[in-house]
């Protein structure tokens, strides 16, 4: 199975400043091109469901679907199946263990989490070491971007297509049980259900990412646009917007950087990503530090 | 009671989905409920007719947050029935017959969202899967803004309004779902005469287009005067009447 991305054509060098051409030089590499889109891709996706998770208090819950699923993506590779298979089944698996563990017992949400994630990715690891699994570890931690498989490319493009679709479409009833179940169940909408939705989505994009950028830039694309997003706007669609607009320009710019500095490039992503959000801290009009300091006296946005 | 302040009258609300005929709004028989040790609801029986506003007095632990999770169908009773215009629960909030009013504590008020986009949830069950507001959603949403005087406000972040303004942001969402029951909890608690008067003329308003009003409340003296009905709570029902008569039976 091949993946036919699109390419897009020989860059019109002579409309361009020669700087610029210099800097967009490793763009043109194929590898680079295919590298980028899936990059964005996977941005996108994560940066859309990180808008859900913090502000339903669940930026810990993309740290743990996405180490959960190691154990999946190896005994789906010893049993010849699909990775993506077992890697959706852990997934989901784990989260309704932390749903059921801390519903039922008095251990904390937050602890919950951290027991059951660290204890997935622990048994990946013994699994690793002892199955002959054709899993390289350092592949799932950072992702192996500009060496993927065709077939995994269009696991990937498939999956995120589809939970950014279903996100996009849901949003509204998502985000009404993220700010007020009790009024989502008065309207006749099942916010627990609603809220395994989301988890499910959580899971596939894990799924989605895992080869791709890997578990460790998962993890701050799923948190950190949407921490970004939140100190500029007061509107939810404007927050998905910024959000995803600030995890491709990363992506975008982390991929040069690595290309130039000859460095990691999840490392190079999430650094850009880090950085941004430490300028809107900063900086955002309203909500940013220094804000903070100007006159209480200053009117609401009218 | 003299009111301290003249509201402008707002006119009166469209007509809500009647009751069928010779049905309560509210029906509960028998209702046993509660958590782990041991029922808090010990055999309640309730019946709201339309076009009343009724007080539900008491104590913490009497059972009045049990028995609005029960009326939200967050928990399921052990025993008895419960009945919404004559249908069960969930077909009645599918019907969109319940709307639901929350106290302050219960809400993230750094979310970011503005006024307008709160009271336009409370249409969310009228509009298609896609919650895309069709016109007559978007008129009653601003009809509900200007009821609660909350026009000028619609586009502030719900953060950066005060306690009485929060409370009407949750009532006009309340009123645009247009739904015949209201439970409302403690919504008296903190706010200034001026908004007082004003929620409490939404509240006539509902109860004569036919709504049936249902407000929590922890103490006696908390009570609206308004109100035609006071129910006192203490795992079911132990005294139920008009205001002035419930009032006094509980004077030593």
């Amino acid at each position: 199975m091949t993946l036919q991305l699109p390419m897009p054509l020989d860059p019109p060098a002579v409309l361009l400043h020669p700087l610029l051409n210099d800097l967009l030089e490793p763009l043109q590499a194929g590898f680079m091109q295919r590298a980028g889109l899936l990059g964005v891709l996977v941005a996108v996706v994560c940066a859309s469901l990180s808008c859900f998770l913090t502000l339903r208090g669940w930026a810990l819950m993309g740290d743990a679907v996405s180490h959960a699923v190691l154990p999946g993506v190896v005994l789906a590779y010893a049993l010849a199946l699909p990775y993506a298979l077992g890697a959706f089944l852990f997934g989901v698996g784990a989260v309704s263990l932390m749903g059921v563990i801390s519903r039922r017992s008095r251990v904390k949400e937050d602890t919950v989490i951290g027991v059951v994630f660290s204890g997935c990715f622990a048994l990946g690891l013994v699994l690793i070491s002892k199955l002959r699994s054709g899993v390289d570890l350092a592949h799932i931690l950072f992702g192996n971007l500009l060496g993927i498989s065709d077939g995994d490319a269009l696991q990937t493009v498939l999956i995120a297509v589809g939970v950014l679709l279903v996100l996009l479409l849901r949003r509204r009833d998502l985000l009404l049980v993220c700010f007020d179940p009790a009024h989502a169940r008065a309207i006749g909408l099942r916010p627990a259900r609603l809220q395994m939705l989301l988890l499910v989505l959580l899971s596939l994009t894990a799924v989605a990412a895992l080869q791709t950028v890997g578990i460790i830039l998962v993890v701050a694309m799923l948190v950190t646009p949407g921490a970004t997003a939140y100190l500029l706007t007061d509107r939810f669609d404007r927050l998905l917007l910024l959000a995803i607009g600030s995890a491709v320009a990363a992506t975008l710019l982390g991929l040069l950087l690595s290309y130039w500095l000859d460095a990691s490039t999840g490392g190079c992503i999430v650094v850009v990503q880090t950085l941004q959000f430490a300028v809107v801290l900063l900086l955002a009009p309203r909500y940013g530090l220094l804000a903070r300091r100007r006159p209480a006296s200053l009117p609401p946005e009218s | 009671m003299p009111l301290p302040f003249v509201v402008p009258a707002a006119g009166p609300l469209a007509p809500l989905v009647p009751a069928p005929a010779g049905l309560d709004r509210i029906t509960v028989t028998g209702l046993w409920a509660g958590y782990g040790d041991g029922p808090v609801l010990q055999g309640l029986d309730l019946q709201l007719a339309a076009g009343s506003i009724c007080a539900l007095v008491g104590s913490n632990g009497a059972g009045k947050s049990t028995l609005f999770r029960c009326l939200m169908g967050f928990l399921a009773p052990s025993r008895g029935t419960l009945r919404i215009d004559g249908l069960p629960l969930a077909e009645a909030q599918r019907r969109q017959r319940v709307a639901y009013v929350p106290q302050s504590e219960e809400v993230d008020w750094q979310f970011p969202i503005q006024v307008r986009d709160v009271v336009m949830m409370g249409r969310y069950g009228h509009m298609n899967l896609l919650r895309w507001p069709a016109a007559s959603d978007r008129a009653a949403v601003e009809a509900a803004l200007e009821r609660l005087e909350l026009l000028p406000l619609a586009r502030r972040q719900i953060g950066a309004l005060s306690g009485g303004q929060r409370k009407r942001t949750f009532l006009a969402r309340a009123l645009a779902q247009q739904a015949g029951v209201l439970l409302l909890d403690e919504p008296f608690s903190g706010v200034d005469a001026r908004t007082e008067a004003l929620i409490r003329g939404q509240l006539l308003d509902l109860r004569d287009a036919g709504g049936s009003v249902l407000i929590a409340s922890h103490d006696l003296a908390g009570i609206p005067g308004f109100c035609d009905r006071v129910l006192l709570l203490q795992g079911r029902i132990i005294a139920d009447g008009p205001p002035a008569t419930v009032l006094a039976a509980q004077r030593p």
